[in-house]
């Protein structure tokens, strides 16, 4: 089959590869008719997370057809049109139990590695480096997805692809983001970074219940986006000091939430940015909070601080005695994908939403390399790229 | 990774080895005292230490290799592994199954080597007594013969190497309930005299091949298997070839089409 692969910075390559294989009973094996592009995958691209290896193959956002289930697949059968969580999820330990789906214990092969780095590890992910498994990722034409009772959901046809492929991570990562801010009336909203998950975290704020939502980005397009699609008032990180127009635009008070949809390649500008680039080159650092510093400094006093953009390693100067003194509560960590899966399939059913707004490109898996660097650059208006493979 | 210190008390070298030692170093200060060359520092140093390690009957380089020639269990409880030499190693695992399900599983011995990445094969000959083979490092295959010296039901299993083994080794596993109805803690507690001894260990752990790393994966396994029916892999799974491999392929590629051209003509030859 054809996959993409991973070999370096800035190096991706369309490769013929084995066919996978049902390794264990639990396994299906899913022929992916639509695939994406993740803001996450980029950070892979721009080589930010250790633990990949050359050939590895990308993706954990897709959805397709089962055409083969291992011996003790109970629920899914073959001809089953499924959409696949980009986290792999026992369902039998302690946290899946908890619905608690992304620190499953049982499905990272390579434990011990996350285990060393920070102390206990999650579950695995497809396609997202050694760390976390090191599982053959669903930029490809097929895919081995264990524990496939699990998390895959079944959807029935007469709804698009592109309408409920984002319930693989994207929707949902937006969704936890904003339902994490325990939205209550009269609440003002403050989102960081207009991508894809910060695009669905805006419209997941109003549907929670928000009064307003205040959108931040440098990129005119997502800008525009926020706007259109979302509803946003929006500010641009080029026009001024964000901190202080967003105590200007909430009455002094501050928003009463602030979710960073940035994460760990934030493009803050300024002296910081350079200073973080040169601590990140000397590996003092491993990622740039600039978007964590200012979510801190703007949120108001008892609120919370939202992060669902993937962070990596050590940061620097974030501002902890802001956050102490002004008693902020932090919530974060990977989507637990399949809490959500169902409840925002029936949104997207009743056409409450359609998540398809996204997508600003498509392209043949056989074009992906190009789809990557174009997306990298934000060139061309670029949000979101679905690949048929 | 706990290095086991040793109390300078101990003797890890035989009576024989000792008056050699003594009279080795005599010999060897009395010469340097004559010759007075410019190598005459060191011989006295070397002398210096053959007196002290005969003197006191301890030798330090064999500490670090877990060797000792002194007969086995002397200054020490009549263990397998005498205490003051080896490694010792923990780790520990809560496993969501009641603990009759997780001890029962853990003494039938002969199912470890499922989830013991370095076990080749356990098998048990006796109702206390078993045949113990694991991959080494570098892929060197090691036998021991153990015995269970002490069980409770349901609480502990604790075993030692029998004399003879190529790893000399002894431990225990207990079985505790977790609190809150979270199933069952798992601890294991392993001390072992590796080959190569403290720097044997030192060496496998430059390789990743750290014990209690070791036992916390094989650990990991164990839960796996005992919580999902199965354990986590991505071994067979397809992946991109290396940039080598690419390289090599190209090669190979443009050799045989190299060939192809170069037979071409000489075909077109025959038919003229």
């Amino acid at each position: 089959m054809k996959a993409l692969c991973w070999y370096g910075k800035e190096d991706v390559r369309v490769q013929a590869v084995p066919d996978p294989k049902i390794l264990n009973p639990h396994d299906a094996i899913v022929r992916i008719t639509t695939t994406a592009i993740c803001g996450s995958d980029l950070h892979l691209y721009n080589g930010f997370i250790p633990g990949m290896e050359q050939g590895d193959i990308l993706g954990h956002e897709f959805m397709g057809e089962v055409v083969e289930a291992g011996s003790e697949v109970k629920r899914l059968k073959t001809g089953d049109r499924v959409v696949v969580p980009f986290n792999i999820s026992c369902g039998e330990c302690f946290f899946c139990k908890s619905d608690l789906w992304s620190l499953c214990d049982n499905t990272n092969p390579n434990a011990s590695l996350l285990q060393k780095l920070y102390g206990s590890s999650g579950g695995g992910l497809f396609g997202y480096s050694h760390l976390y498994g090191g599982y053959a990722g669903g930029q490809a034409e097929y895919a081995r997805v264990p524990f496939a009772d699990v998390g895959p959901m079944v959807i029935d046809n007469g709804i698009a692809d592109e309408q409920v492929l984002f319930l693989s991570d994207i929707f949902p990562t937006g969704y936890m983001a904003a339902q994490n801010c325990n939205i209550q009336p009269g609440d003002v909203i403050a989102v960081w970074g207009c991508g894809p998950v910060g695009q669905f975290a805006i419209q997941s704020a109003y549907l929670l219940g928000a009064e307003r939502v205040i959108a931040i980005d440098q990129v005119p397009e997502r800008l525009r986006m926020a706007r259109d699609c979302g509803k946003a008032e929006t500010l641009s990180f080029t026009d001024g000091d964000v901190v202080e127009k967003l105590q200007a635009m909430t009455g002094g008070r501050g928003p009463d939430a602030c979710i960073d949809a940035v994460g760990m390649e934030a493009h803050t500008g300024g002296i910081e940015e350079v200073y973080d680039r040169a601590k990140q080159a000397l590996m003092l650092e491993s990622d740039r909070p600039g978007v964590l510093r200012r979510a801190i400094m703007a949120c108001r006093k008892g609120g919370t601080v939202s992060i669902p953009g993937v962070y990596g390693g050590l940061i620097d100067k974030v501002p902890m005695g802001a956050a102490f003194a002004k008693g902020l509560t932090f919530k974060m960590g990977q989507t637990h994908t399949p809490r959500y899966m169902r409840p925002l399939f029936e949104m997207v059913r009743k056409s409450e939403i359609d998540p398809s707004f996204v997508i600003s490109h498509r392209f043949a898996l056989d074009d992906a390399p190009k789809a990557y660097a174009i997306f990298n650059a934000r060139q061309d208006g670029c949000t979101k790229v679905v690949l048929k493979p | 990774m706990q290095v086991i210190r040793h109390h300078i008390a101990v003797k890890n070298i035989s009576e024989v080895e000792r008056w050699t030692s003594l009279i080795g170093g005599g010999l060897l200060a009395a010469s340097a005292f004559r010759r007075n060359s410019k190598k005459h520092g060191l011989m006295l140093m070397a002398a210096g230490e053959l007196l002290r390690r005969g003197l006191t009957g301890y030798c330090y380089l064999y500490g670090a290799l877990g060797f000792r020639t002194a007969p086995r269990g002397q200054g020490a409880p009549t263990t397998s592994l005498p205490y003051e030499l080896g490694i010792r190693a923990e780790a520990a695992v809560t496993v969501d199954q009641p603990r009759e399900t997780v001890y029962r599983f853990w003494r039938s011995l002969e199912k470890l080597p499922l989830f013991m990445k370095h076990l080749e094969s356990v098998i048990e000959t006796d109702a206390t007594h078993s045949r113990w083979t694991s991959n080494g490092p570098a892929g060197k295959k090691m036998v021991w013969d153990a015995e269970i010296h002490n069980e409770i039901e349901k609480e502990l299993i604790a075993w030692r190497s029998l004399a003879g083994a190529d790893v000399d080794n002894a431990g225990s596993v207990t079985f505790k309930d977790a609190p809150g109805g979270r199933g069952t803690e798992i601890r294991v507690l392993l001390q072992y005299n590796p080959p190569g001894g403290v720097a044997g260990a030192y060496f496998a752990k430059l390789f990743g091949e750290e014990p209690s790393q070791q036992i916390e994966a094989d650990l990991g396994r164990l839960k796996q298997y005992l919580e999902t029916g199965e354990i986590a892999t991505t071994e067979g799974q397809p992946k991109g070839p290396t940039k080598r491999e690419l390289r090599e392929r190209e090669i190979q590629q443009r050799r045989a089409a190299q060939t192809e051209f170069s037979s071409v003509p000489s075909v077109g030859g025959g038919m003229r």
